[in-house]
């Protein structure tokens, strides 16, 4: 197993034509994703990386059974991007635009969830079942099969982290980069829930930054639901309150979203957090040594 | 993106929100004709930062007079003001809002901002109008209603009417709250606001709302679609080095530590600044450079960490993936080499080609230490730059 993305998976990458689309779909190809669609308005009929081109999601979606998209469009009309992919009814969408208006993300959020899509992103590194498919722009080498859930809301902060665990010999069923946005598609929680339910998974990693409470709703839920080990590590422990870390979510404000709180409800759900982001991967081999050793 | 008071007032007059009368002087010779014009027996003088809690720190006054109006300008205009707001260096007073003094019967607050749980608008209210909502939201959280507006339906009259009862409002202010919610509202949608806050909105003795103050913080991604707004970006306002780096494209966060770091991810920018402080040493600056860190960008980099004079030590953490560290290296010595760098440098690089990049930084001939990881990194660049403190 795996949770959302594996050999099944069957891609439309939306801005296929693009700089950025191009490069990146060339590389998921590579990593062995079924990349069997692209969607640029104007350029349908036409091929691009040996991809058919559609002028739209749906007709891509019709002509090839594709199951997921990836998106790659321009911050202006990358709201448009996800609201084209929900209505074409893709069961999942993964955003790695950065730069999305929030009033343009709160439109979506409220089509998205009336629909059946699951939406990973916006601003975020994609996700990656390794071995099986790769949605997104991380570093696919860097991974390993194995059965560590990661989910996380930052993008190279993540690829440390899995650099840690594979170096280490711990293996990951399926990475998840949620995005650090302030709306997103896909939460903590959410993610925390599938890798709960996964069978391949045995133990979960979460990486959180400052702002907002995604973090503590998660810590919550694992608090009472999740028996598999969990490893924690919040981003910002030094960050000045009122000031924007680079992703737009990442702000504490009106006292709310710090590291502290953070911290204190992970530690307070059984969560076994890390301060240093250069221990997590040494922190998840002592807690599956200790879990093997039981 | 911030503005004035000032400008926050413009924009909301636009879309029909009720302000007072007033007028922004730059000079105190202007402040008699502004305070004539507005003709009340007294007006108020406001002083123009970005920074709230102006009128602990001196820099809201009223005047009963134009004279004493021109008095008090040249007082304000030009002075430190520290607020709590501001931190202790305070900030010059560069703009004043002159403006109509009014018959106050209650103060009360008013905001409207993105629910990040709620994904949806929401609007927040208080009856205690004049007090910081974070001080309201820690003391009585219950004093607070909250008004969730569905992004399809807008916002509705029985939520103005919850609100209105809810401040303890007479029921015919209903009417009166209406035209004044729905306005504010349509400037938050028309605008990318990401806060729109009326500290204090007040209830004159005749019965009128009036936003007797206005915040409006910007959403930095829409701007785009805003040249008008963007246009009132106040560089005064800004850390001098925050707006070089703007200009770079490069997103950087003065600290007041002497460990600078340049990283490649937001993400990553901030854990290294945690793990310089868990090293013992104090992060000089938050720098984000782009996931793909180009030559250009670390050239450009290097030239904002320098301008701060507390930097002593750099550490250069990059993960770059994808990203080829042969190139990344050659684009630090060059950029050391042309800066003609003095401090320290330690770089820790993660990518293809990595052992490469090693040997281009070690044979450079340059100030520079290449570190494992980034813990190694991070305690040798403390100890570069003085050791723990």
């Amino acid at each position: 197993m795996s949770v959302l993305v594996n050999e099944q998976t069957r891609v439309v990458v939306q801005g296929l034509t693009g700089r950025e689309g191009g490069f990146h779909a060339e590389q998921m190809i590579a990593y062995g994703t079924k990349v069997v669609a692209g969607v640029t308005p104007g350029k349908g009929g036409t091929k691009h990386l040996n991809v058919p081109v559609f002028n739209t999601v749906a007709e891509a979606v019709r002509e090839t059974g594709a199951n997921a998209s990836a998106i790659f469009v321009p911050p202006p009309f990358a709201a448009d991007a996800v609201l084209e992919a929900i209505d074409a009814k893709l069961p999942l969408v993964v955003c790695i635009t950065e730069g999305i208006p929030t009033l343009d993300m709160v439109r979506v959020a409220a089509v998205l969830r009336a629909s059946k899509t699951r939406l990973i992103g916006p601003n975020c590194p994609g996700l990656i079942s390794p071995g099986k498919c790769k949605i997104g722009i991380m570093p696919g080498h860097i991974h390993r099969q194995g059965n560590v859930g990661l989910v996380s809301r930052s993008g190279t902060l993540t690829y440390e982290a899995v650099d840690q665990l594979t170096k280490l010999g711990i293996g990951q069923s399926t990475c998840i980069g949620i995005g650090g946005d302030p709306i997103i598609g896909t939460s903590f929680l959410d993610a925390i829930k599938m890798f709960n339910e996964d069978a391949e998974t045995n133990a979960i990693v979460m990486i959180g930054e400052i702002g907002g409470n995604a973090e503590e709703v998660a810590a919550e839920y694992i608090k009472t639901h999740v028996k598999k080990p969990v490893v924690g590590f919040i981003a910002g422990q030094t960050a000045p309150p009122g000031r924007r870390m680079g992703h737009a979510g990442a702000i504490i404000s009106g006292g709310q979203g710090t590291a502290q709180t953070k911290y204190a409800a992970m530690q307070g759900a059984g969560i076994h957090t890390v301060q240093s982001p250069a221990e997590i991967g040494s922190t998840m081999a002592g807690v599956l040594g200790k879990a093997a050793a039981k | 993106m911030k503005i004035h008071e000032y400008q926050a007032k413009g924009i909301l007059a636009k879309f029909g929100v009720p302000i007072p009368r007033g007028e922004v002087i730059f000079r105190k010779e202007d402040a008699k004709a502004a305070a004539e014009k507005i003709g009340t027996p007294v007006v108020v003088v406001k002083a123009q930062i970005h920074a709230g809690g102006r009128g602990k720190g001196g820099g809201v006054k009223l005047a009963r007079s134009p004279e004493q109006a021109t008095e008090l300008a040249g007082q304000i205009l030009g002075m430190k003001l520290v607020t709590p707001q501001t931190g202790a260096e305070g900030r010059i007073v560069r703009r004043l809002l002159i403006e109509q003094g009014l018959d106050i019967k209650r103060e009360l607050y008013l905001s409207i901002l993105v629910d990040r749980a709620a994904e949806t608008p929401v609007i927040l209210a208080s009856a205690s109008g004049g007090m910081e909502i974070e001080e309201v939201a820690k003391e009585h959280p219950e004093a607070i209603l909250r008004e969730v507006i569905s992004p399809a339906a807008g916002l509705q009259s029985y939520q103005v009417r919850k609100i209105v009862f809810g401040l303890g409002l007479p029921a015919e202010m209903a009417k009166v709250a209406e035209p004044f919610l729905q306005a504010l509202y349509r400037a938050f949608l028309a605008t990318d606001a990401s806060l729109l806050e009326i500290n204090p909105l007040v209830l004159t003795g005749d019965g009128k709302l009036i936003a007797l103050d206005a915040k409006m913080n910007f959403d930095d991604n829409a701007l785009g679609r805003h040249p008008e707004i963007a246009e009132m970006r106040d560089l005064d306002e800004e850390t001098p080095l925050e707006v070089e780096a703007s200009k770079y494209k490069l997103n950087y966060i003065k600290l007041d530590g002497n460990v600078a770091c340049m990283v490649n991810g937001a993400g990553l920018a901030m854990a290294t600044m945690d793990i310089i402080k868990l090293a013992g040493g104090n992060p000089a600056n938050f720098l984000d450079v782009g996931g793909g860190a180009s030559a250009e960008q670390v050239k450009n980099a290097f030239k904002i960490l320098l301008g701060d004079p507390n930097v002593q030590a750099v550490f250069i953490n990059i993960f770059g993936g994808i990203l080829r560290c042969d190139v990344l290296a050659t684009g630090v010595v060059n950029a050391a080499h042309e800066l003609k760098i003095k401090v320290p440098v330690v770089v820790r690089m993660e990518g293809t080609n990595v052992d490469k990049g090693k040997e281009i930084l070690q044979n450079s001939g340059l100030n520079f230490t290449v570190a494992a990881g980034m813990k190694d990194g991070a305690e040798k660049v403390v100890a570069a730059a003085g050791g723990a403190r």
